[in-house]
């Protein structure tokens, strides 16, 4: 029987919760103190996702780069793969909050999006 | 001079909120004043998620929930000056500023609103000794640094201080390619947020040492390497644990102190505890019509609260300039009881008007679970809330009704204590 120990991000408290599994099913879980800890734990257990926030070199922008995230969570395993492909697009100023900057990241069929609008720089 | 009817020193969350609802409720002639480039404070280099959510109900990053507020300043007449630095406020409410284009400038504010924010806490705060290389740097300078302006500070990174901003650039240098040796934090527990904890640390097995800190730190030009130390629970370093560990860059998470230099020219005096200046449930300070809200006032954990409590000020000052507020015969002073550290407001001044309660904002000294805030005069219990568990780390509030509080009150003391009896913080 495999043991995962998952720290519930629900609250401050920080329930330490124990998945325990035999042949991929779920048979047993302890240290929870509510439903919401139950539930994050499962679903950590099964597909762990983040948002992903970075940023987006700009040419001509009144700043050198753009804040960005992913528009929907993606999963844990992904994150440094997609920094990889972020860290080589460069994107033209004006960029504006909510533009779609690159299209499905890895197959994941989310999105990366601008979080900020970044004008061109004067005189350019 | 040119008089307007608000001025408000500093364009971040608490400025731009408090400006936005004086407007709201009719006020004209209102002028921000802003030191930097751009607008929305700290809010445009947090490009991480997790803002908004007790304000908007939803996730939002850094730069999206300023643009919220930000957006809706640009559809107004609320005046706005960026690269202008306020060298002085005095007790007539004028002010002095300066600017590369119209040099010195003097206006006068029927109203003020100080929403200068914080700052961090350095190297030379907390006294580490050594050597005096580059590669030093706050947490929030290497922020700027790398989200804004396009530089990355190093390649090997150890990180001082577990408060979030620390937790977050862990993360964040781990995810531009850098090397994150370690965070220390020299309390036995974390100050950041469970979740930052989990998402910035765990995820990418970075550790978190407890109970540890830096003793010593050498390099020539630029840092080479830093000495760790266990310290035992008084913080007195345990001989024996010391080891170096190389490093090209050292990030602070050290604390935050409310940028509070006009105010203390202003002759407003500074709280021990909080670090701001006194107020009372409108967020006024000592002298009438100047306010203090946001993190100049008290360092907040969620910028949630300071567009609430800017918001507060920005009403308050509106119902000052129509003349809309009554004095209460005796004032109430609200006071910090057990556990408690501070509270903002520290005193009630005004009539309630169709108020229902007053929000207190407080902070409790340990992290304890199942408590509950009571409010009490003298022995009577005013009222009391539950709450599962309590983090200084994490502000913690309640709503006191204006119905509960009567004329013979003229101090209410708040406490947080165990329900069944407090017996000591963790269980």
């Amino acid at each position: 029987m495999e043991k995962n120990d998952i720290i519930c991000t629900g609250c401050p408290k920080g329930c330490r919760v124990t998945v325990e599994v035999e042949n991929e099913e779920i048979v047993n879980i302890e240290g929870y103190e509510c439903p919401t800890g139950k539930k994050y734990a499962i679903d950590e257990y099964k597909n762990p996702t983040r948002i992903l926030p970075t940023t987006i070199r700009v040419k001509n922008g009144e700043f050198p780069l753009v804040p960005v995230k992913t528009a929907e969570p993606i999963p844990k395993a992904l994150l440094i793969k997609a920094m990889n492909i972020i860290a080589k697009k460069e994107v033209k100023a004006p960029v504006k909050i909510g533009d779609v900057l690159i299209q499905d990241i890895l197959n994941t069929g989310v999105n990366i999006v601008a979080t900020r609008n970044i004008d061109k720089k004067a005189g350019v | 001079m040119k008089v307007y009817n608000m001025v408000v020193i500093g364009a971040g969350p608490a400025g731009i909120a408090a400006a936005l609802e004086a407007k709201k409720n009719g006020i004209d002639d209102i002028l921000v004043v802003e030191r930097d480039e751009y607008i929305g404070g700290i809010l445009p280099q947090c490009i991480h998620n997790g803002f908004g959510l007790e304000y908007f109900g939803q996730e939002l990053t850094g730069p999206e929930y300023a643009f919220e507020f930000i957006k809706e300043l640009k559809e107004t007449d609320i005046e706005v000056l960026t690269e202008t630095m306020v060298l002085d406020v005095d007790k007539n409410k004028v002010i002095t500023a300066l600017n590369r284009k119209d040099g010195v400038i003097r206006v006068k504010g029927k109203t003020i609103i100080l929403a200068m924010g914080c700052r961090e806490r350095t190297r030379e705060n907390i006294k580490i000794p050594g050597d005096r290389p580059s590669g030093i740097l706050s947490a929030g300078t290497a922020q700027r640094y790398t989200n804004i302006e396009g530089y990355m500070p190093g390649e090997k990174v150890v990180i001082l201080g577990s408060g979030d901003i620390g937790l977050i650039m862990a993360r964040r240098m781990k995810l531009e390619g850098a090397d994150v040796k370690a965070v220390l934090e020299i309390m036995p527990f974390s100050s950041g947020l469970v979740r930052n904890k989990v998402q910035c640390l765990d995820d990418f097995d970075i550790p978190l040492k407890l109970q540890h800190t830096i003793t010593r730190i050498e390099g020539k030009e630029r840092l080479k390497r830093v000495q760790v130390a266990q310290v035992d629970k008084d913080f007195n370093v345990i001989k024996g644990s010391e080891e170096w560990v190389n490093c090209d860059t050292l990030l602070l998470s050290v604390g935050l102190i409310p940028e509070n230099e006009l105010t203390k020219a202003m002759d407003l005096k500074l709280h021990p505890v909080t670090g701001g200046t006194f107020v009372n449930e409108n967020r006024e300070t000592n002298i009438e019509g100047v306010y203090a809200a946001g993190n100049v006032l008290h360092v907040h954990d969620l910028v949630d609260w300071v567009s609430e409590e800017a918001e507060i000020a920005g009403e308050a000052a509106a119902n000052y300039l129509n003349d809309n507020l009554t004095k209460r015969k005796t004032k109430i002073k609200i006071s910090p009881d057990r556990n408690v550290t501070y509270t903002v407001p520290q005193k009630i001044e005004y009539e309630f008007g169709d108020k229902n309660f007053i929000k207190i904002f407080m902070r409790v000294t340990k992290p304890i679970e199942n408590v509950k805030v009571n409010f009490k005069y003298k022995d009577e219990n005013i009222v009391s809330f539950p709450k599962k568990i309590v983090m200084p780390g994490e502000m913690v509030t309640a709503n006191l009704p204006t119905a509960l509080i009567k004329d013979h009150m003229k101090e209410i003391k708040v406490s947080i204590v165990k329900k069944e009896g407090e017996t000591n913080g963790k269980k």
